[in-house]
């Protein structure tokens, strides 16, 4: 098939940037969007131009390097997938496609398509972590964890830190990010002696970083490749709360 | 070359225990007057940066990626060992270890295969304690499961993501290492040289992937925890930036590799659908708990799965295998699927498949128990294929996933250079010539939280005198001629002006080291491609195209560069591939094989570990040997019947 692609072209983080019309020739249904962009690539600098530049590594959903708002959505038209998981039997042929980097001020734009998310490490340098050095750990059954409970902690910890939730949120909140993180390590025994110390934290953290604030529309639900649920945030406030009016520790 | 492997003296299971004291120790206070540098941020990597970091070091860790949480180990499926014993169904430190020496064919060193299974057990215990989710079973234990190449449950999972959670786990300790100040992260940042003073390994040279800088950064000891060589291949498991780069520089920088042609073709992958693939996608071996495999009976039947009759299929493992049925160690059941497919049993357009099937699981446990167990897996097959597995059965195809081999280090970690340590997948000791499933997450965490913070400190107290520490200086001629020679390498990679892009370059070094160096090997194959990777190699000189600018964020200078690395490490594999004349492991020569098809080993003439030195460009490396001893194991001809 051929696709009619509007690419968002910018230099560096100088440059003001543009949407660039870009013919994709020959793209079968079975390529994934990625492999779509790479024929691109080889195709331009064939014709002498310089490749789109976008994030990507593992290509199979799982090290969140990817991104891509693909016509204004986040990770493109399928449920629960990231941009390297999404196959061009989702397009049909003629189809125009728009492609943007993630949008937010917290995620500056490095070159093309690809956006600078430090800003989550830096969230969770703040606190996102259980302070145990290596050797420290008493036996792995020492603490007895209910399994709905441990299940509830892997379902926050599954996120893989896109920043989707981000990109789609029109407010440019970090909430989902932060919440499961936080909600991953309040579920679990060992997360307990610093939950209130981690919650404010990293909160704290967001807001330096620039993200905005959650005011429920649930965009971020919506597109999460893990499919991460909202009530997570529901917790982190929660937390946050009982945090703030408990005192320091 | 010196290949003093340093294996303590004494019974095998007081060897590390011996070793730890007569290591000498760092004083706390001292430690902080080090600096120590990290190359990798997966779990070999992002595990010992931490790890140096608790005790006190000053720590630079690099990753070309934009996050640590990013590296590739994060891929991982299945799952981490340990011999726990928690379902007491006999297992035991010595079995791990046995299974492992077993499942690498022979071909790995016992005190450090012993020294793994030692601390596999810490290695459960910690990651519990940083709250790595692992599955539990409803009385709020851990479960564990069945793996192939044991007959034990002893591996730990957290759903199908266990590499993930584990990262995460060694990147959360990273992180509390970074806010405390011992550990600067240096992300989107590549190693492109090894830069030694004296003999030791000083420092290294990096490039900014963003801003297309060139730096120097000096150190008292550098820890290459780079993972492997996968992607030579060009479609492999790996991560698309996954490369040999700081490894081969480490090689001609004078550091040994060791057995670079033993590679693992995991059995178990999505089948390549079309030319324009870039990756393949592994489906965790831990699906063969449950999942049946088998081809029809007839030749180029067409016929749908569904179709065919039960007494019509041949589930090709559970009649070769008896006793290990589907779960027949990985090289094994390769090599199994490699030899229905070429007989013409193989299904799906390009009859390069196999099925995996889980109507009987389905059948027996329910749809919701094995939802609940692969559930993510199923789906991530469903999205790439477009077909549902809990319909029609899955098509499978072996796939390049591990490199067993990697660079050659003592029981210390260290390379033939020294103060240059490689932790994981970046170095060769513990899996010999087959790696056993959920033994890569085990063996990167075991380097990078229990071993080399230890044996690192070893070295420093030694070498690296106080008065000198901290000294290790940029401004060195050392640094300066290093550097010269890396803006060199860029500067003609950019002043080709060729025709041809990177892509195109990899992709054709990845059909010759298929076709000659992949799951079957062969004298004639092999000699070819040593004639022919030159020749590719010259073309790339000459007629590569990279577009764009040297300064700046230019991917496709990344990519040239550990392409142009490929083309020189493609044939260092295929000299090493020709130079074992026996079969073992995933080293499949077609020489050597019995007469029902199975690896032929041949004990008396390769009993040793292959070490490669690098003599100069254009120079064939010289061999050297270290021989492998077996004290403990009774050498025996693989079985899984």
């Amino acid at each position: 098939m051929n696709l009619n692609l509007h690419v968002w072209r910018q230099s560096g983080p100088q440059d003001k940037g543009r949407m660039e019309q870009i013919q994709a020739t020959g793209i079968s249904a079975d390529m994934s969007f990625l492999e779509m962009l790479d024929k691109v690539n080889e195709d331009l600098i064939a014709a002498g131009q310089e490749p789109i530049a976008f994030d990507h590594d593992c290509r199979e959903g799982i090290c969140g390097t990817c991104s891509l708002m693909i016509n204004g959505v986040a990770h493109g038209p399928d449920g629960a997938t990231t941009t390297c998981q999404l196959h061009m039997r989702s397009f049909q042929d003629g189809d125009a496609i728009y492609m943007e980097p993630w949008r937010a001020r917290a995620f500056p734009v490095i070159r093309d398509l690809m956006v600078d998310r430090s800003s989550f490490d830096r969230i969770v340098e703040a606190g996102g972590y259980v302070s145990v050095n290596a050797g420290a750990a008493p036996d792995a059954h020492a603490n007895l964890i209910p399994k709905a409970e441990a299940d509830l902690a892997m379902d926050a910890a599954a996120c893989i830190g896109c920043g989707a939730c981000v990109a789609s949120c029109p407010n440019g909140s970090a909430m989902l990010f932060v919440a499961a993180k936080i909600g991953h390590l309040a579920h679990l025994p060992q997360g307990q002696p610093e939950r209130a110390r981690r919650a404010r934290a990293m909160v704290a953290q967001m807001d330096v970083e620039g993200f905005g604030a959650c005011s429920n529309h649930f965009e971020c639900e919506a597109v999460c490749p893990k499919e991460i649920p909202v009530r997570f945030i529901a917790e982190m406030n929660r937390d946050f709360l009982k945090a703030s009016l408990c005192g320091q520790e | 070359m010196n290949l003093d492997s340093k294996i303590p003296e004494g019974p095998l299971q007081e060897k590390w225990t011996k070793h730890r004291f007569d290591m000498k120790l760092v004083n706390p206070a001292n430690k902080r007057k080090y600096r120590i540098i990290v190359v990798g941020s997966g779990l070999a990597g992002g595990a010992a940066a931490a790890t140096l970091g608790e005790l006190g070091y000053n720590v630079d860790c690099f990753c070309f990626q934009d996050s640590a949480r990013r590296a590739h180990s994060i891929a991982a499926q299945g799952g981490i060992n340990a011999a726990k014993n928690y379902p007491n169904d006999g297992d035991s430190i010595w079995r791990l270890f046995y299974d492992t020496v077993k499942g690498g064919d022979y071909r790995s060193r016992e005190a450090n295969v012993y020294r793994l299974a030692e601390v596999a057990n810490q290695i459960i215990d910690q990651c519990v304690a940083q709250g790595v989710p692992f599955a539990r079973e409803y009385g709020g234990l851990l479960d564990n499961r069945s793996f192939g190449g044991a007959q034990v449950s002893r591996t730990f999972y957290a759903r199908g993501q266990t590499g993930q959670q584990l990262l995460i786990g060694a990147y959360q300790s990273l992180a509390r290492q970074v806010n405390q100040g011992s550990v600067t992260m240096h992300p989107r940042t590549e190693m492109l040289d090894v830069v030694k003073v004296d003999g030791h390994a000083r420092g290294i040279i990096t490039r900014d992937v963003v801003t297309g800088e060139i730096q120097r950064h000096a150190a008292d000891a550098v820890l290459l925890c780079t993972g492997g060589y996968g992607n030579v291949f060009y479609l492999s498991t790996n991560a698309m930036g996954c490369n040999v780069t700081a490894a081969l520089k480490a090689y001609r920088q004078g550091a040994g590799f060791a057995n670079p042609c033993f590679t693992q073709i995991h059995p178990t992958c999505i089948p390549v659908s079309s030319e324009h693939q870039s990756k393949l996608t592994l489906m965790s071996e831990s699906l063969r708990n449950d999942g049946r495999v088998w081809v029809p009976k007839k030749k180029g039947d067409q016929r749908p799965a569904s179709q065919i009759p039960e007494d019509e299929r041949d589930y090709y493992l559970e009649r070769r295998y008896p006793s290990f049925g589907n779960l027949a160690p990985r090289d094994v059941s390769s090599r199994a699927a490699k030899e229905r497919c070429d007989a013409g049993y193989g299904v799906g357009n390009t009859g390069l498949a196999v099925y995996l099937d889980f109507a009987d699981a389905i059948q027996r446990v329910g749809k919701d128990v094995v939802e609940a167990r692969y559930g993510n897996l199923f789906q991530m097959y469903h999205k790439i294929t477009a077909e549902d597995p809990y319909q029609v059965p899955m098509r499978i195809y072996p796939a390049v996933h591990y490199t067993m081999g990697g660079l050659w280090v003592d029981y210390e970690l260290q390379t033939t250079v020294p103060g240059l340590f490689a932790l994981g997948e970046c170095n060769f000791s513990d899996h010999g010539a087959n790696r056993l499933g959920a033994s890569a997450l085990m063996q990167g965490l075991a380097d990078g939280y229990f071993i080399a913070p230890y044996t690192v400190g070893n070295y420093l107290a030694q070498h690296a005198s106080l008065s000198a520490a901290g000294k290790a200086c940029v401004d060195d001629a050392a640094f300066a001629e290093t550097e010269a020679a890396v803006r060199d390498r860029i500067g003609r990679l950019m002043g080709v002006g060729g025709k041809q892009s990177v892509e195109s370059f990899h992709k054709r070094l990845g059909k010759i080291m298929w076709d000659h160096c992949g799951m079957a090997r062969n004298d004639a194959g092999l000699r070819s491609a040593i004639e022919e990777i030159p020749k590719l190699r010259e073309e790339f000189w000459q007629d590569v195209r990279v577009p764009g600018s040297i300064e700046g964020c230019n991917p496709e200078i990344d990519k040239a560069g550990r392409v142009a690395d490929f083309l020189e490490f493609g044939e260092l594999m295929c000299r090493d591939a020709l130079h074992r004349t026996e079969s073992c492991g995933g080293h499949f020569r077609e020489e050597s094989q019995t007469d029902e098809g199975e690896a032929l080993r041949d004990d008396d003439q390769f009993s040793f570990a292959s070490v490669w030195e690098y003599q100069g460009e254009g120079v064939e490396p010289a061999l050297h040997q270290e021989d492998l001893a077996f004290d403990n194991v009774k050498l025996a001809t693989r079985s899984y019947k």
